[in-house]
């Protein structure tokens, strides 16, 4: 009782300073001035207004009525689906050969010695590759009828797979059906978003496309300036500093060609494998050009500087050029290249190279195999044609002389591509009607990320006697004066 | 949309396919499942047509679809065991590993990636890249391998399994076969040219060969002009971009194929994605581009480029062209069909998805197709106006850096497609294509009737057959070795995580007999791995599904 007693006070002194507050507020409101009672009025009224209102009118703004709508539709006239070519246009006018585009070339009727296809080895003609393909088509037919893992890997492919392993000495490789596509879905297949690829400012299409679907931060670096690396590399590194966390997951890839397509210029490997090991860049390695050519036994860029192939992570090359097939390979570890059969988009997702076609190329390897005198051979044809070819007034010689495919430009541009362009392509032509078919170098001028001057391309192979070098160099030589001066 | 004629039955013989498709422009009044976009159907024309899709992609049961999660669920707990035990070096890695010199280099692939491969796909990957040793044919040889380290590696025993009855390659007219007297002119071919070319289009690589297989490309689909490309996925990836860029719409199928994804990617353009086949999803899409045009900066698309398959060739499923070409001309879209797996397999005559709906092939802006399948060769083209296809003789990334076809392959496709268009004097083509109809109908009924969930159009001669479940993937694809039958099985992630199945490809030159040893090992199989799962009537004419079976129509 008594407890209650006591508590009975405390809850009346509670009410008590509650009335007490209350009275104070309506006596404050009428105190307050009339002012401040109307401004909190609108206050509050703004509020319960904000409450009951939707915040803002997206739809009333683009609402658009369904004739408005249908107007737009009605109006809308999209762009043609491609522009007008222009008649006179070098696709539109192409030169159609007739019959093998070997060594001795019809070209648009004519007679000619070919200076112009990639058929390095004279394999392409070769009475021993025609007869292993034949024996493959006589076998297994044309065509695989699906992708390597449906029922589209045969034999061959796992031989020549085992063939291009043990020629490169590595311990893997993966046979792609198409040459573009080689390199074009190896590098996406390892390099990714957020990843980051170092790349030589002349790196051919193949690669720019690969580079592009691989989403990856490109870095571009002056052609085969191995000082510009090194500071793209360095800043890299700094940047890295700044974030250990992120660099830890970002990959770094360096990719060249061995003899670039482009430029006809040679890689330098050994410079490029002393920074990998100091940056922790892998090195992916394009060799179409070089594969075939290169070093005493036709192993490409790594045996020329005598390079042990196991410090460059990927090689790929096509085997459209000195094979004379077609597809591409890529090789090296088979951590590396294992994963590549299940990422590499050209090679899970297309059908498998026709066998008769990588029968072809497994004799082809046998034919590099049993006679390495002809890289020596395709050498010193390289050198004779290039020493030729110098000194002619108006046309430079763009390329090192040990390279099968190099370019002559224009000593001095015209000051427009399209007349350039127009003058090689006259040279062009005389020399085909005199017997040389030669090629300028084409491009998409707008696609390119870095579009190189127009040039004539000329290509060696083993199968030119010294005469038809020497008749060719001097029959360039002879119509360039007539055109250029 | 899958079936606006309602109840009626689907086509039978071949020719009904002319009086169907003469009639196929005629609208039809009841379209009462267009939904989503209701003012289209009021002011536009309804775009439905009388031509009959009768597809069906059947629902699994839910307790499949439970214990097909579980089976990931457990296999992944495995699998996380099985990568600790090697971790802590318990379980010997068979993995290749980086040489000790880069051990401090970022890996070059994540672990985590390679987590499906290393733990569920290794266990099951004796059914994948089986090696063949004849040609793909409707009977061919498998090299038999065994594997003595749980498919790590594989050892070739040096036997060879004869005559297994092949229905995993696209052999669809039965063209792939080894040499006989008939394809001599390919001999000739290959006597004569060799077999590379060592040169592009654009350089020194235009022979007299393709010429004479794009002059007879175009002739053969009806159209103006057409170009031939060495590969087929890069016919694809490297001729989109020529087509559209920055400032372009892309509007794909979802189940499009990799080819069409990378080169809608490589574009530049901008890409939406709309519903397997679904006609609202794409309207819907369409008439948002246009009325709302490029997001942000609100400036009208310069083109919109619409990109379908013909056949799906995981869902078997038929493009639903008419009513997307309606909605093309409506909205005045491009449109780019991907026949690789429809051209010479549907159609009366084996001109692919147009001549099957009695659509005139010149309405298609870019027609492209593959040779790899029908043809039994190697390489795709592209087909269409002469406009388009010189544009891309000068701008196609392919036909300016890459080495063009091979010449005896071309020959081999020039050969195929006379016979299918019976220029070589026989009726030889008509008759393999009437054939691959009538496999298709059989193998299809039979499927529907034995219970199995089949996916896809009743006019599609690829089949898949729905297992679910990783496990019986394996078994299965084991299974039916054992008894000398090829399949393809496909799962995630070519499929949908749940969606794993076997997909069969039935070419012309399977025999009554093979189709009927076929369909006997499946019943077996259905039975042993319980894989009938359809719960609809078992009927002889498999056309009466009700309407909540189309997943389409959602």
């Amino acid at each position: 009782m008594k407890e209650g007693r006591k508590e009975v006070p405390r809850l009346r002194m509670a009410t008590a300073t509650e009335q007490w507050v209350l009275v104070e507020m309506v006596q404050a409101v009428y105190e307050a001035p009339a002012y401040h009672l109307i401004l909190e009025g609108i206050l509050i009224l703004w509020i319960i207004r904000l409450l009951f209102s939707k915040t803002y009118k997206l739809q009333e703004r683009s609402d658009l009525t369904l004739k408005e709508k249908e107007e737009l539709i009605e109006e809308w006239q999209p762009e043609p689906l491609v522009p007008p070519v222009s008649k006179d246009h070098p696709a539109l006018n192409y030169n159609i050969i007739s019959g093998p585009p070997s060594h001795n070339i019809v070209v648009n009727g004519k007679k000619c010695i070919n200076f112009a296809s990639f058929n390095f080895l004279g394999l392409l003609d070769n009475p021993r590759v025609k007869a292993a393909a034949l024996a493959s088509l006589k076998k297994y037919g044309v065509g695989t009828c699906g992708p390597r893992g449906f029922y589209g890997t045969f034999d061959v492919h796992l031989d020549l797979e085992d063939r291009l392993a043990q020629f490169m000495k590595t311990e893997e490789a993966i046979i792609y059906s198409y040459g573009f596509a080689t390199i074009a879905s190896a590098i996406p297949a390892y390099s990714k978003r957020g990843d980051i690829v170092f790349v030589d400012r002349a790196a051919c299409f193949a690669i720019q496309k690969g580079l592009q679907a691989s989403r990856s931060d490109i870095k571009i670096f002056n052609h085969n300036d191995m000082a510009d690396l090194e500071r793209l590399l360095k800043e890299q590194e700094i940047e890295d500093q700044k974030n250990p966390r992120k660099a830890r997951v970002t990959r770094r890839f360096i990719v060249v060609e061995g003899l670039y397509m482009n430029t006809g210029t040679i890689c330098p490997l050994p410079e490029l494998v002393k920074l990998k090991y100091k940056y922790k860049a892998r090195i992916f390695l394009e060799e179409s050009l070089s594969f075939g050519v290169l070093g005493k036994h036709g192993r490409g860029l790594t045996e020329h500087y005598g390079i042990n192939i196991d410090d460059i992570d990927l090689i790929s090359a096509n085997m459209e050029n000195s094979l004379a097939s077609i597809g591409g390979f890529c090789c090296g570890r088979s951590f590396v290249i294992d994963h590549q059969r299940l990422s590499g988009q050209g090679y899970c997702f297309s059908a498998s190279l026709p066998p008769l076609l990588a029968a072809a190329a497994i004799e082809g390897l046998n034919i590099m195999e049993e006679n390495p005198g002809i890289f020596a051979e395709l050498k010193e044809k390289c050198r004779q044609i290039h020493k030729a070819l110098q000194g002619i007034s108006g046309l430079k010689v763009v390329g090192e002389s040990l390279s099968p495919a190099f370019h002559l430009q224009l000593e001095e541009s015209t000051g427009s591509r399209e007349k350039d362009v127009n003058l090689l392509q006259k040279i062009v032509n005389l020399c085909m009607s005199r017997g040389i078919a030669l090629t300028q170098a084409r491009y998409l001028d707008k696609e390119e990320k870095w579009l190189p001057p127009p040039s004539i391309r000329v290509v060696v192979t083993v199968e030119q006697t010294e005469e038809e070098l020497e008749k060719a160099a001097s029959t360039i030589k002879a119509v360039a004066q007539e055109v250029l001066l | 949309m899958a079936n606006p004629g309602g109840g009626a039955v689907c086509n039978g013989i071949l020719h009904d396919h002319q009086k169907q498709s003469n009639g196929s422009q005629r609208q039809s009044g009841n379209c009462t499942k267009n939904g989503i976009v209701k003012e289209a159907q009021q002011n536009g024309k309804p775009h439905c047509y009388d031509k009959l899709i009768v597809e069906s992609f059947e629902e699994a049961p839910l307790h499949v679809m439970v214990f097909t999660y579980l089976g990931y669920g457990i296999g992944t707990l495995f699998g996380y065991l099985r990568d600790f035990l090697r971790n802590s070096g318990i379980e010997k890695c068979s993995a290749a590993v980086e040489r000790p010199e880069q051990k401090d280099f970022v890996p070059l692939y994540q672990d985590f990636e390679n987590f499906y491969t290393r733990n569920l796909y290794m266990r099951i990957r004796d059914n994948w890249n089986r090696p063949i040793c004849s040609a793909p044919g409707p009977l061919f040889d498998v090299m038999e391998r065994v594997s003595d380290d749980y498919n790590w590696t594989f050892r070739y025993t040096g036997r060879i399994i004869k005559d297994v009855i092949n229905i995993g390659s696209y052999n669809f007219l039965g063209l792939a076969v080894k040499y006989d007297e008939s394809m001599r002119t390919v001999k000739d071919v290959l006597e004569a040219y060799g077999s590379g070319v060592a040169s592009t289009r654009h350089e020194m690589g235009t022979l007299d060969k393709h010429k004479e297989l794009e002059d007879l490309v175009a002739k053969f689909l009806n159209v103006e002009a057409a170009m031939v490309f060495g590969m087929g996925f890069a016919t694809n990836s490297m001729n989109i971009p020529a087509l559209v860029g920055k400032g372009c719409l892309i509007l794909s199928d979802e189940l499009n194929h990799t080819s069409l994804v990378l080169g809608a990617r490589l574009s530049g353009a901008t890409i939406r994605v709309f519903k397997h086949n679904n006609i609202q999803s794409l309207e819907k899409l369409l008439r948002d581009a246009v009325i709302y045009g490029q997001p942000r900066t609100r400036r009208a698309w310069k083109k919109i480029l619409i990109l379908v398959e013909g056949i799906y060739s995981m869902e078997g499923s038929i493009l639903h062209l008419p009513q997307i070409l309606a909605l093309k001309k409506k909205y005045k879209a491009y449109l780019y069909i991907d026949e690789a797996h429809s051209i010479g397999a549907v159609g009366p005559t084996g001109r692919g998805v147009t001549e099957f709906f009695g659509i005139d092939p010149g309405d298609i802006d870019v027609l492209m197709g593959t040779f790899t399948k029908s043809f039994g060769a190697s390489g795709g083209y592209i087909a269409g106006r002469k406009d388009v296809v010189d544009y891309l003789r000068a701008h196609s990334h392919s036909a300016v850096y890459a080495t063009s076809m091979s010449p005896p392959i071309a020959e081999h496709i020039i050969r195929g497609m006379k016979l299918i268009m019976g220029l070589d004097g026989t009726t030889q083509g008509q008759q393999r294509i009437q054939q691959l109809a009538k496999n298709t109908r059989y193998f299809r009924q039979k499927l529907n009737e034995m219970g199995f969930i089949v996916y896809g159009n009743e006019h599609s001669p690829v089949i898949p057959v729905l297992l679910y479940m990783p496990s019986k993937v394996a078994a299965f694809a084991r299974h039916m070795l054992e008894r000398k039958i090829g399949v393809v099985v496909v799962g995630f992630p070519a499929t949908p995580l749940a969606e794993a199945r076997t997909r069969i490809c039935l070419s012309a030159a399977h025999t009554r007999e093979m189709l009927d040893k076929v369909l006997e090992a499946l019943d077996e199989m259905g039975d042993l791995l319980h894989l009938k799962y359809s719960r609809h009537r078992k009927s002889a004419r498999p056309e009466l599904y009700d309407e909540t079976s189309f997943e389409l129509d959602d």
